[in-house]
């Protein structure tokens, strides 16, 4: 990784910063943002092991490049969505590292208070919208945001990321089509690991990921999300033409994931042989094949680099030391945001404890 | 007051509240162009345009999710279903995103959103068309659910449940649409959430129901009256939440009580309001809590097996004799 020398790989030209109109000031801020995701899933991965974190935990390590490539192009008023691997999709869109770290723990301090942990990091404040659990269900909901922007005649784009699996549930083919008929401002993203938990993908569909919006109208297009580069242009150009009234779009994100399904889950095994994740993690690192860029084009020497990753590993630590030392949700956490609203009247809650607050 | 049909009532709430709230718009199955699959919808179109009244494509699970999406974004969307029964395609959008996102947020995200069509058999729609789903939606925190037998209920309700901050299950009846009744024509007529209406007074024994059961309840009050027995007719109108003081007086005052409803008897609504009677009026209990319910068999289509499997004020005023000891058992 990022202190580790490694040969440096084809593409990895000066010139890629021009061809794809992305300054090297920018690139290392897209390095310095991907080094942030990494470290901060590193730390999430050491804490799941000595039991500081629960539940299921999907790690997005391998797959940086695409939160930042796919989010920083956008203004702070988009909306993004995801699904249950969301922590670095979190960060990119402002969320900050302590406040996901602190969700993770199941802290008060945490992101969703604590109550929805791995799978549903929520801040309104910077339109991270979730976090979702059932595959695909997030890709009606991003179709109703973008409704919500086109209603109020807004100037906002919504990213929908899912994974290659999601592509075979209804709730995806429903809201494509309808997006298409109404021109919703949404760019429907499939990051595309090529693994749905253990179901590689061309096993269970016969035609590519690109052409799966065909059938509704809707423009497909696909990059390489270890390409960060690339995936950042791509997005920025796209972004631009759906913001100004160009109608949804669909991507497919070529990328692939460094770790199991979640923690629970070994690297490799029955369904990817280890050849190949060794393989994809030694040459399709997209941390590593910025940083080679960087160095080739000169905007970066080893020195910046270990400050930078110093940076990221601090951030991290501060992020796991805010969570470890924040407190758990309170007792009356239990029964709060139940409800919005309470009527005067009749009875809401029917466990017959008898600390409800409705009785 | 003026006199109108339950669907000119419900048509009524829907106007008067896009009026008042440009947030406020209707998505479902031929709600636009059709004027409403059952005319609820009739004339919105035309008033509000095709941004506020908007024609889905037959994708249950979609549009409810598109809607769950805006409500989530702050609209205050109106969802139709055809019928409740169609509604099974939607309810992970209902059940696991609209009614846990302001939970699982930490408050973050109201969901002011209503889900909206009838539940319940009509005439002969069988087995796929008929179900009762009331508690489907009831089982899940998060979720109010409201059932108006009347027209003014189901006017003062629906204004009610729009205003909401929170996802309503808004499940009307059918065979409701056509009947008549007072409703007051005051734009703020509002039945708070949580309210049971005693539509009749007795004091030997009382019918609990909800929705267009209310009917058949009355109905076997009317007989037992002539047999000299007098039946309070509580109609609960809302499910979540849940008049228990009004069901606890009744029967207090009593002390038996009869349940009515249009599903099936397990687990249905029926079986948490005799546990709640039992749990906190044990003491005032004379009988047994019965209940009337749907034959716990699928809808069936002819006409005479089906009339066997609904509720009937026949089989309310023989579990009312029952919980009174009288007669035949």
């Amino acid at each position: 990784m990022a202190q580790t020398k490694t040969k440096r790989k084809a593409g990895g030209s000066a010139d890629a910063f021009e061809e794809y109109g992305v300054s090297p000031e920018l690139a290392r801020d897209l390095l310095r943002e991907m080094l942030l995701y990494r470290r901060f899933e590193e730390k999430a991965e050491e804490a799941y092991a000595i039991g500081k974190i629960g539940g299921f935990c999907h790690l997005h390590i391998g797959q940086e490049g695409v939160a930042a490539g796919s989010i920083k192009p956008l203004r702070p008023e988009d909306y993004v969505i995801s699904a249950y691997r969301e922590h670095t999709q979190a960060l990119a869109k402002g969320v900050k590292p302590r406040s996901v770290m602190a969700e993770l723990y199941g802290r008060a301090t945490g992101a969703s208070g604590g109550k929805g942990g791995s799978m549903h990091i929520f801040d309104r404040d910077v339109r991270f919208m979730g976090g979702h659990g059932i595959v695909g269900a997030q890709v009606p909901l991003a179709t109703g945001l973008a409704w919500k922007i086109k209603y109020r005649e807004e100037d906002g784009v919504v990213v929908c990321f899912m994974g290659d699996a999601a592509v075979n549930q209804g709730a995806f083919h429903e809201s494509l089509n309808m997006a298409a008929i109404w021109e919703l401002p949404a760019i429907y993203v499939v990051e595309n690991n090529h693994y749905g938990m253990g179901t590689a993908f061309r096993r269970v569909s016969l035609i590519d990921m690109v052409e799966k919006s065909s059938p509704y109208g809707i423009s497909a297009s696909s990059v390489n999300g270890q390409d960060v580069l690339a995936t950042y242009a791509h997005f920025r150009d796209l972004a631009a033409v759906v913001r100004g009234g160009g109608g949804p779009r669909f991507v497919d994100v070529q990328t692939y994931r460094f770790r199991g399904h979640s923690m629970s889950d070994p690297v490799s095994g029955t369904y990817r042989p280890k050849h190949e994740v060794d393989r994809k993690t030694h040459e399709e690192d997209p941390i590593v094949l910025l940083r080679d860029r960087l160095f080739d084009g000169g905007h970066l020497d080893q020195a910046e680099l270990e400050a930078l990753d110093t940076e990221a590993r601090e951030a991290a630590q501060e992020a796991a030391d805010f969570a470890d030392q924040s407190p758990p949700p309170g007792p009356d956490a239990l029964y709060a945001n139940v409800w919005a609203e309470i009527n005067p009247h009749g009875r809401l809650n029917f466990d017959g404890r008898g600390v409800s607050p409705w009785r | 007051m003026a006199v109108m049909t339950y669907r000119e009532a419900l048509n009524a709430a829907l106007r008067e509240e896009m009026e008042r709230d440009p947030d406020v718009f209707l998505m479902g199955e031929e709600v636009a162009e059709y004027d409403g699959a059952y005319k609820v919808s009739k004339g919105l179109l035309a008033q509000f345009g095709p941004r506020r009244v908007v024609d889905s494509p037959i994708s249950e699970l979609g549009f409810t999710g598109l809607c769950v999406g805006a409500s989530m974004a702050g609209l205050r969307p109106v969802v139709e279903f055809m019928t409740f029964n169609f509604a099974f395609l939607a309810i992970d959008q209902v059940i696991n995103s609209a009614a846990k996102m302001l939970y699982m947020s930490n408050g973050q995200f109201p969901m002011p959103i209503v889900f909206r069509g009838p539940t319940g058999a009509a005439l002969q729609l069988s087995a796929q068309h008929s179900i009762a789903c009331e508690t489907y939606y009831l089982h899940s925190p998060g979720v109010k659910v409201v059932t108006p037998a009347t027209p003014a209920d189901a006017k003062g309700l629906l204004k009610a449940s729009i205003r909401d901050n929170d996802p309503v299950a808004f499940m009307e009846g059918e065979l409701l649409y056509n009947f008549k009744g007072e409703v007051p024509e005051d734009e703020d007529f509002i039945i708070p959430l949580g309210l049971a209406d005693l539509k009749r007074e007795g004091s030997d024994v009382s019918i609990i129901t909800h929705g267009k059961m209310a009917y058949v309840a009355l109905q076997a009050a009317a007989k037992l009256e002539k047999e000299g027995i007098g039946a309070d007719v509580l109609d609960l109108r809302t499910l979540r939440p849940l008049d228990v003081d009004a069901i606890l007086a009744s029967v207090r005052k009593t002390n038996r009580a009869v349940y009515v409803e249009e599903g099936w008897s397990h687990v249905g609504v029926g079986a948490q309001i005799v546990a709640i009677i039992q749990e906190e009026a044990f003491d005032d209990l004379d009988a047994p809590v019965l209940r009337v319910t749907q034959a716990d068999v699928p809808m069936p289509y002819a006409k005479n097996l089906e009339t066997m499997a609904k509720p009937s004020a026949d089989r309310v005023v023989e579990a009312c004799n029952r919980v009174l000891y009288r007669g035949a058992r």
